[in-house]
């Protein structure tokens, strides 16, 4: 099904997007903790879920099903993060899901009482994959405050579809389904706005992309791994240069001394 | 005037100015929505002094005192 844990990073990335994934649909649900991921997720799935326990993980994860015009969906219940830079194990293992590239669509769901808050991961995401839908879930609450989202402008700003939901109350799940649904096909096509950094950053990315765009190793998004390289996060740089050592053919060690 | 947000009296806002941390600890103070310009307000403290409850970016966060200390605020 495609869901089985992967243990390092690269192993995810290099296994590259949706190769292996059948059907039924992989969509993942992730987001800021307690912005209502549990409650969409059950009245997504009403009561067909049970949790799950991800081998050599302490932490839960719940896994469920759905149908939607006769095709099946898997859903992903992330647990809540702030970051995909983990600090915790529970952040760790909504990271490396996300980084595994093992879903057809990744709804992120946000707080509307405290959208800004929220649109660091949202943007994170993004960096990583194009296949988002943004839930913005608690409106319920939000209008009780006097917030008011336009739906439409943020659709505009983010370029991926925009959905407004109210989980506990019911509303705004059909929409979600139906853009879930063309996401995850493909009918929806996403045009994440790409963030644009400092002129030396930008300059740096221009460079080292020639060198890491085409090799097969590195399928996921060149770009973000030029940024991650950049930033010389651990993790990432750890697993790449362990993988390097095992590779002959690439001559690539050179670039991550540098 | 009170130089870094640990020092900041319980019921008084600040702006974050800048962050003095490096690495995973600045990532981590970022992903948590302490970015310059950001208002925060001290909330209350623990029992003990430490650590200190914040409200940021319509969040209540706790900090420690050697954390908050990284934060200079105006």
């Amino acid at each position: 099904m495609g869901l089985s844990y992967q243990s390092t990073i690269v192993a995810s990335l290099k296994r590259g997007q949706l190769k292996r994934l059948q059907t039924p649909w992989v969509v993942a649900l992730a987001g800021n903790p307690n912005t209502g991921k549990s409650t969409l997720f059950n009245s997504l799935t009403g009561l067909h879920q049970h949790t799950g326990n991800w081998p050599g993980k302490t932490v839960l994860r719940a896994e469920g099903h759905y149908k939607y015009q006769g095709e099946h969906y898997s859903l992903v219940d992330l647990p809540g993060t702030y970051s995909l830079f983990a600090s915790s194990v529970e952040e760790q293992v909504a990271r490396d899901f996300i980084y595994s590239g093992s879903y057809h669509a990744v709804v992120i769901v946000v707080d509307a009482t405290c959208l800004e808050r929220n649109l660091n991961l949202v943007l994170q995401v993004l960096e990583i994959t194009p296949k988002v839908i943004v839930c913005v879930n608690l409106l319920d609450e939000a209008a009780r405050k006097g917030i008011e989202i336009d739906l439409k402008l943020f659709n505009k700003e983010l370029g991926v579809p925009v959905v407004g939901t109210n989980a506990r109350a019911g509303t705004g799940l059909e929409k979600l389904r139906e853009n879930i649904r063309g996401v995850a096909q493909g009918k929806i096509n996403c045009k994440p706005r790409q963030i644009i950094y400092d002129r030396e950053v930008e300059a740096a990315i221009e460079a080292l992309l020639p060198k890491i765009a085409g090799d097969d190793f590195m399928s996921i998004n060149p770009r973000w791994l030029a940024l991650r390289l950049l930033e010389g996060e651990e993790v990432v740089c750890h697993e790449i240069k362990g993988e390097m050592a095992n590779d002959t053919k690439t001559s690539k060690l050179a670039l991550l001394g540098g | 005037m009170y130089l870094n947000l640990a020092n900041l009296p319980i019921g008084q806002k600040c702006s974050v100015k800048a962050l003095s941390a490096t690495g995973m600890m600045r990532r981590r103070l970022l992903d948590l929505g302490f970015v310059p310009g950001a208002t925060v307000l001290a909330v209350r403290k623990a029992f003990l002094g430490d650590p200190t409850a914040y409200l940021i970016r319509g969040a209540v966060i706790a900090l420690r005192k050697e954390e908050a200390s990284f934060i200079q605020i105006q």
